[in-house]
């Protein structure tokens, strides 16, 4: 891109593609509202959020289903989005997402053992189980990685992480296949859906991703630093084990936060960082906002898409997430000289 | 500072450069003899442990009774007829995983970007898992099912990175795109199907070496045989282009030739691996890594990475023979546990040294 003449029209440039995306966003999360088995008229949508006193079955269904999982769909899908956009950033490797660096499979391991051990199906037991599953496999990454002289490097993050995600693999395979009930209910945890997600979990979770969302958006000017390399980062007076412990910690409440509410979605945390890159360049202050609108706009289309589909049936987000964006993807992956990491 | 350098000092540095060279090769040599020698002995005792233990006498014997005519009854069935080609088969598929592991990681110069990673092995998981679950096939069909899926998905992989040449930046960011839509195809589809059809699937996936027969390990052997032949004249051009692509294309290598003839052997070795024992999780992605920290900083990797996920799959294997009594689970589920010690061992160790991972 030839944009060293203008750096300033390059940053209005891109300023204005962020208010483009945020109106687009927007757009979305009321067709999210508004699209379903039963269709409402964005006009009603719209009459039944401002004025608390309408009722009727499109109020209700609008409260108590569709506003939770909207809302659920914009946390989680720009959490997970920067929870990606931080990993890879921080590993300096284009592979690094929640389900590479641990955060997924130990979420799976607490659910698998929950599900076994305590006969637990319900989706707000599987929340704080995940949570917590996440959490510890995180930090037993950032153990390992970080053991001796050199500290968490990159590559001993990335290499750790990958260990520790077949670990717990194992244990979750072996359980599975002694254990046809556990299966039977893992399988449906494990495509990740927004469906069925009521207000308490999203009241549970949110305050969780909010701060997440907060803290990811502070840590751009860190990746950057960062991305030259530890010596250099070191030189420009970074504090680089410092940074790499803000970020997991960042990542733990992202990736955690949204895995627990809606189950291990991979797609989304893996490539938008990626298209918002192919967009942006290399620098992370701008990737973190972009991926921050792309990854819930890319989300609640998806469950939308899903929603309409397979009727009676729904197609769960996971599923579809992939299914539209991967192709989007490639195009773009072909399309665009890459920005590196 | 004009003086005027003095010959002998290039000459030492010469020296210093043949010595630390020889070094690294020697360094490199007692790796491989090292875990050959680690194989060789977990190979013995494949043979030897087992629901009905023997002692070393019985298994030369028994191996030995094709040539010598010395038969022992009921022993002869279990080394000949069960151990022996259990055991070859995990080394055969553990190389050929190992290989095309380390292979992938050098062609793409990540660290993480093996086929399991990449899209190679979803794509034979989901032509497997769709076999299983749509049309009920199993045995032979299942495993040309699988090795048509990792070969159409790699060709897919390169024909949509192409673009004025293949990136490896590139293959890496369309591997996962690919990927992805694997691992949906692969939930939608477990989703939807019978629980116990499921279950058989899940089996698959995991990877297992039961009910492998001598056939399937000489099959394996000539194919891998045939596939490291062909690997010897291009190792020199892994290391190059390891440094990167103009590096490489300075050194004379033929970039864009080289990296389609090692990726596609790296294909091969996964695809025709996986079609036999299904794709046993975490090999090709540790068997490179831990080579390297092996090796530390000296080059060739790809041997001891064959090695490694060799000893690997065989020493998996009689972990999960024997782990839990009267239950024989897959290798898979092992060489995840194992594999991940591992990999933390080595990284553990690389850290006393203070080198760097």
């Amino acid at each position: 891109m030839t944009t060293m003449a203008s750096p300033l029209r390059r940053s209005r440039n891109l300023a204005a593609g962020l208010v483009l995306l945020a109106l687009l966003l927007v757009a979305v999360a009321l067709a999210s509202l508004a699209v379903g088995a039963r269709p409402i008229p964005v006009g009603e949508v719209i009459d039944a959020l401002l004025h608390p006193e309408v009722t009727g079955t499109n109020a209700t269904i609008l409260r108590e289903l569709r506003l939770p999982r909207t809302l659920l769909g914009l946390l989680v899908g720009a959490a997970i989005g920067l929870a990606g956009a931080i990993m890879q950033g921080v590993t300096r490797n284009p592979l690094a997402d929640p389900g590479l660096l641990g955060i997924d499979a130990g979420a799976a391991l607490l659910v698998v053992l929950g599900i076994t051990i305590f006969g637990l199906t319900s989706l707000p037991a599987y929340v704080w189980l995940a949570f917590l599953g996440a959490a510890l496999a995180t930090a037993l990454v950032y153990a390992v990685a970080s053991l001796g002289r050199e500290g968490a490097t990159p590559v001993k993050l990335a290499l750790s992480g990958a260990a520790v995600t077949a670990a717990c693999g194992s244990v979750i395979t072996s359980i599975l296949m002694t254990n046809a009930t556990t299966l039977d209910a893992f399988r449906f945890w494990q495509v990740g859906s927004l469906a069925g997600r009521s207000f308490d979990i999203l009241i549970g979770v949110a305050p969780f991703l909010v701060v997440g969302i907060a803290l990811a958006m502070i840590t751009g000017r860190l990746l950057d630093a960062m991305a030259l390399g530890d010596d250099i980062a070191r030189g420009l007076g970074q504090r680089v084990m410092l940074s790499r412990m803000v970020a997991a910690v960042t990542w733990i409440i992202l990736a955690g936060g949204a895995t627990a509410a809606v189950g291990p979605i991979g797609f989304v945390g893996l490539t938008v960082p990626h298209a918002a890159r192919a967009i942006t360049g290399p620098s992370y202050r701008w990737i973190l906002p972009y991926t921050a609108l792309l990854a819930p706009i890319l989300l609640l289309s998806a469950d939308i898409l899903g929603r309409v589909l397979a009727p009676p049936g729904e197609l769960q987000v996971g599923i579809v997430t992939a299914a539209l964006g991967a192709p989007l993807f490639i195009a773009l992956v072909r399309r665009r000289r890459l920005a590196e990491l | 500072m004009n003086t005027i350098p003095n010959p002998q000092d290039f000459i030492d540095i010469g020296a210093d450069v043949a010595g630390i060279r020889g070094a690294l090769a020697r360094r490199r040599w007692l790796v491989i003899a090292g875990l050959s020698l680690l194989l060789v002995v977990t190979f013995g005792a494949s043979m030897i442990l087992g629901d009905y233990p023997m002692t070393i006498n019985n298994v030369l014997r028994s191996l030995a009774s094709p040539f010598t005519g010395d038969t022992q009854k009921g022993i002869d069935f279990i080394v000949l007829g069960l151990r022996l080609p259990r055991s070859l088969v995990a080394i055969l598929a553990g190389m050929a995983f190992g290989l095309s592991g380390t292979l992938f990681q050098t062609v793409l110069r990540n660290p993480l970007a093996s086929p399991d990673i990449i899209g190679i092995s979803a794509g034979a998981g989901t032509a497997a898992v769709a076999a299983i679950l749509l049309l009920h096939w199993g045995g032979g069909l299942l495993a040309m099912a699988a090795l048509a899926g990792a070969l159409l998905t790699a060709l897919l992989i390169y024909l949509l990175a192409w673009h004025q040449g293949v990136s490896p930046y590139r293959v890496v960011l369309v591997g996962i795109g690919i990927a992805a839509i694997m691992a949906a195809i692969m939930s939608f589809l477990f989703t939807r199907a019978r629980l116990v059809e499921v279950q058989q699937a899940v089996t698959w996936l995991t990877g297992s070496l039961n009910g492998v027969k001598m056939s399937d390990a000489i099959q394996l052997g000539a194919e891998l045989l045939a596939l490291g032949i062909l690997l010897v004249p291009l190792s020199r051009a892994a290391g190059a282009l390891e440094l990167g692509d103009d590096k490489a294309q300075a050194l004379g290598s033929r970039v864009e030739r080289a990296r389609f003839l090692l990726l596609g052997t790296g294909v091969a070795l996964c695809a025709l691996a996986t079609a036999v024992t299904g794709p046993i999780a975490f090999v090709a992605l540790m068997a490179g890594p831990v080579a390297r920290l092996l090796l530390g900083p000296a080059p060739g990797a790809i041997l001891p990475g064959a090695l490694t996920g060799a000893l690997v799959t065989l020493g998996a294997d009689i972990v999960a023979q024997h782990l839990l009594l009267g239950v024989q689970l897959p290798v898979g589920v092992v060489t995840g546990g194992i594999g991940a010690l591992f990999l933390i061992a080595m990284l553990v160790a690389a850290n006393r040294t203070g080198r760097t991972a």
